[in-house]
């Protein structure tokens, strides 16, 4: 075994209670690892992980009690990769899952994730960086252990964080206990798939105790000693600029510490919260407004045609058929602008010193957020240590957490920790929204009833371009926004003409990531009209699509999961005591997934009974969580699809509040859901947005069945 | 204001100036237990859904003047890890959380259903349960809900988790 001496500088030996030994083997293993654009991340799945590499970061602690501390930088918001990544560090370490605990890295402890927690890439980019990390950080204990217990490295067995040899015994803790300079291994091989205890097992989440007993996870359970109470004036109106304001009402309400006038914003310190809001609420700013926007604006704007146009997929000549042809069939549809309406308002605990910051928080960039934060209050970002918690919820909602710089400004206004978050109304009106989109489709069957050409045509509000994820000049190098093409490409390679037009527009509101990015409307638009094609051709819907697919790994995966959720949902063209059937599949970050609906309509309400889902995301390393994943993605599917709108009024977003935007409760949740999971790979692919994919374009395709009415417009609702 | 009443068995016992205050506030900062979620503060998510004298009430819009000697149960008081409650059981059962954030007002909010009818039908499920799970794991919920209902009716024994 080649051996590298690491100095102990290399080495952040932390005094924390109860820690013996603080390792960083991250250095070693994750040298130049190759970095592909962020557009391979989102449509192959294949990226790398984007950590850092160029200086010592904290990835394991071992603690006194023979536990490893897993410093994740990647957060949980509820997809579960904490149970995936403990699951994959333990069989590597040869640790029990009791013994594994994950927590969120700060920044300080320089894991940071330059990427972000998004795009359904936790499990897929950490798959084999993590195992190596673990399985080197095995090596270097036993090496130690095998100098302790003065027997040869090869003879020692590892098992439930204990080394044997030769009828001796070793804890990890006392292997690690003194030591202070290692001898870091090449990277071992990792095990067999077949030997792993836990990958691929349905073990349950790690955090499942805390989320049910009521343990303080959340960046809004935070608290710091000497804690007050920030709230800030936010805008209520499209293109509002902060101008000056009023404060003389409001300076002498009761609780009021300070009032913190910044170029940019009016803010509140205060004693309480409610007090905090009282104050805010008597605070009369004045804002620039340009235009009072409304939403036929919107959707003018938002039109295909209006806008750059960019082809980002294309084989054969579409274009030239498709024009020349009488018999070509168009069809156009539409979704609207959706929320994140996400549980846990955005917000952060601040503690803003002379020559430091410390920011609790939910985020899903906390490297963006440090850098942010630390330009804000003019500090170095090694002075800015960001503290990710648990997540309720994120979305891609807090792709962009801006409201940290906030609660940092007003803690150094008033010198002591200042929580700040935004209430519903803030929360609604001041979203990063899922953009509006707008679809024209066209195409032509052949003489045998297959498709002969296919273009798709889609129109967007931005959603990576403009995000401090994607820098402004990577934009021309990219083209088009990959969020928002996303699902849009043509996933049947064997139709032998097709294109896929994407149409840009920026809009006077802020327009994000939105789980699944332009997924769940394209592929609305997408498969919609391929049933519209299916039953011009008049042939059944899944024979439709298994024709045209094309003959290779990916074709050969989507394949699979279409013929499975045929079989396993029985489907039927037929309508049954009046229920009917609805299929479509996606292919979505290289996870292709197919569902089948059954629908009822009553009083003109649409009703989905029961979903069938088929999905093939490689290798489960947590299939219950896969399937938690499916069920959770299937019924926000349902709530986009059939309740979910917002709309522009006289310049305002609108509504501000749960209820009004409706969404999917208990009682709208399909009774039965079956996921059929397939694992077509022998690693990790996208898990948590692939199945939002399918849902609408399968509701709208049992609607027709049911009534011939063809929807073409989320949420979809029968006239 | 003084005002007194039993939070999760304890006497309890609060100064506060403003009596409309939230109770949810009262219970989050002033007396740190924070198992019980802001979400919207309209009563309109349920996020902050506790027991007021065994009635689920959504606490962001119920004046703390209001539970003057009554008897307040949060997510803390529901049940422990050595002892939970039924609702709890089943929820660890079927790995209901996602994000987790709603989850103690979604527990709160069955625990009072199941006290009040001890085997509801599914409509009354459905119209007793109107909180909002952006995770949308209303699907395991459901079977949690049908699981606490056996729990309670029939002394099943609890599976292992």
């Amino acid at each position: 075994m080649q051996k590298k001496k690491v100095s102990r500088r290399k080495f952040l030996v932390r005094g924390g209670l109860g820690t013996l030994g603080v390792l960083a083997v991250g250095t070693y293993v994750m040298r130049s690892p190759i970095r592909r654009g962020i557009a391979g991340a989102l449509n192959t799945g294949e990226t790398p992980y984007m950590g850092n590499t160029s200086s010592p970061i904290i990835w394991f602690e071992v603690t006194t009690e023979n536990t490893i501390v897993l410093h994740s930088p990647k957060v949980e918001m509820g997809q579960g990769s904490f149970t995936g990544l403990a699951q994959m560090a333990a069989d590597e370490l040869d640790v029990s899952m009791d013994q594994i605990k994950v927590v969120h890295a700060d920044s300080a402890s320089g894991n940071l994730d330059g990427f972000a927690t998004g795009g359904s890439t936790s499990i897929s980019t950490l798959w084999v960086p993590l195992r190596e990390l673990a399985a080197t950080m095995r090596e270097m204990i036993k090496n130690e252990a095998a100098l302790k217990m003065n027997v040869a490295l090869e003879s020692i067995t590892s098992e439930n964080g204990i080394f044997s040899s030769d009828g001796k015994t070793m804890t990890y803790a006392e292997a690690v206990k003194g030591v202070t300079e290692w001898n870091v291994p090449d990277t071992p091989a990792l095990k067999d798939l077949k030997d792993y205890k836990y990958i691929g097992k349905p073990i349950a989440r790690v955090d499942l105790k805390d989320k049910v007993f009521g343990s303080p996870l959340f960046g809004m359970d935070a608290t710091m000693p000497d804690m007050l109470y920030g709230a800030v004036v936010r805008p209520t109106l499209i293109g509002a600029t902060y101008v000056d304001a009023d404060i003389s009402k409001a300076e002498n309400m009761p609780g009021v510490v300070k009032i913190v006038k910044e170029k940019d914003f009016v803010g509140v310190v205060a004693q309480s919260y409610t007090e905090a809001e009282n104050a805010k609420n008597a605070i009369e700013a004045t804002w620039q407004v340009e235009r009072s926007w409304q939403t036929s604006d919107i959707e003018s704007m938002i039109e295909v045609g209006k806008g750059e146009p960019f082809v980002i997929q294309k084989q054969g000549k579409s274009e030239s058929i498709l024009e020349d042809s009488e018999d070509t069939i168009t069809a156009s549809y539409k979704s609207p602008i959706g929320a994140h309406a996400q549980l846990e308002p955005n917000g952060a605990v601040a503690h803003v010193e002379e020559d430091k910051a410390t920011i609790i928080m939910s985020t899903q960039v906390v490297k963006i957020t440090r850098d942010e934060i630390a330009d804000r209050l003019g500090l170095g970002t090694d002075q800015v240590n960001i503290v990710p918690t648990f997540l309720g919820g994120g979305f891609g909602r807090r792709l962009h957490t801006p409201n940290g710089i906030q609660a940092a400004v007003l803690s150094k206004a008033v010198g002591k920790p200042v929580k700040c978050f935004l209430n519903r109304q803030e929360e609604f009106q001041n979203d990063t929204f899922r953009p509006p989109t707008h679809h024209v489709l066209k195409g032509k069957l052949n003489a045998e009833g297959l498709i002969e050409a296919l273009e798709h045509n889609v129109s967007s509000g931005d959603v990576a371009f403009g995000s401090p994820m994607v820098p402004r000049i990577a934009e021309p190098i990219l083209g088009a926004d990959l969020g928002a093409w996303r699902g849009g490409m043509i996933q049947y390679g064997g139709i032998p003409n097709f294109r896929t037009i994407s149409w840009r527009k920026k809009l006077p509101f802020a327009t994000s990531w939105w789980r699944s990015l332009g997924l769940l409307a394209n592929t609305f638009a997408v498969e919609s009209f391929i049933d519209e094609l299916a039953i011009a051709a008049k042939k059944n819907p899944v024979e439709f699509r298994l024709a045209q697919i094309q003959d290779n790994d990916r074709g050969f995966r989507l394949k699979e999961v279409i013929k499975a959720v045929a079989e396993k949902s029985g489907y039927t063209d037929e309508v049954i005591d009046g229920r009917a059937m609805g299929f479509a599949a996606s292919t979505d970050v290289n996870t292709p997934c197919a569902q089948v609906v059954e629908v009822t309509v009553e009083n003109n309400k649409i009703k989905v009974h029961k979903v069938t889902c088929a999905m093939d995301p490689g290798l489960a390393v947590n299939p219950d969580q896969v399937r938690a994943q499916c069920e959770g993605a299937i019924i926000m599917g349902i709530s986009a699809s059939m309740f979910e709108k917002m709309e522009v009024e006289n310049g305002a977003l609108t509504p501000v509040i749960y209820g009004p935007y409706e969404m999917a409760k208990l009682k709208d949740a399909p009774k039965e859901i079956d996921v059929v999971l397939l694992q077509n790979a022998d690693f990790p692919g996208a898990v948590g947005e692939p199945p939002l994919g399918p849902i609408g374009a399968a509701i709208a395709n049992a609607v027709f069945r049911l009534t011939g009415q063809r929807l073409r417009e989320l949420p979809l609702k029968l006239s | 204001m003084k005002i007194s009443f039993i939070l999760n068995g304890t006497d309890q016992q609060v100064e506060i100036s403003d009596g409309t205050t939230p109770l949810l506030w009262v219970i989050r900062d002033i007396l740190g237990l924070k198992g019980t979620k802001f979400g919207c503060g309209k009563a309109a998510c349920g996020a902050c859904t506790l027991h007021v004298d065994k009635i689920a009430i959504r606490s962001c819009s119920y004046p703390v003047q209001l539970v003057e000697g009554k008897e307040v149960t949060t997510i803390e008081g529901l049940g422990t890890e050595q002892n939970p409650h039924p609702v709890q059981q089943a929820w660890l059962e079927e790995v209901v959380p996602q994000c987790g954030y709603c989850q103690p007002g979604f527990m709160m909010a069955t625990a009072a259903l199941l006290n009040q009818n001890p085997n509801p039908s599914e409509e009354e499920i459905d119209t007793a349960i109107t909180n909002v799970c952006r995770c949308a794991t209303y699907y395991r919920m459901r079977k949690a809900i049908h699981r606490a209902v056996e729990l309670n009716t029939n002394d099943n024994e609890p599976k292992n988790v």
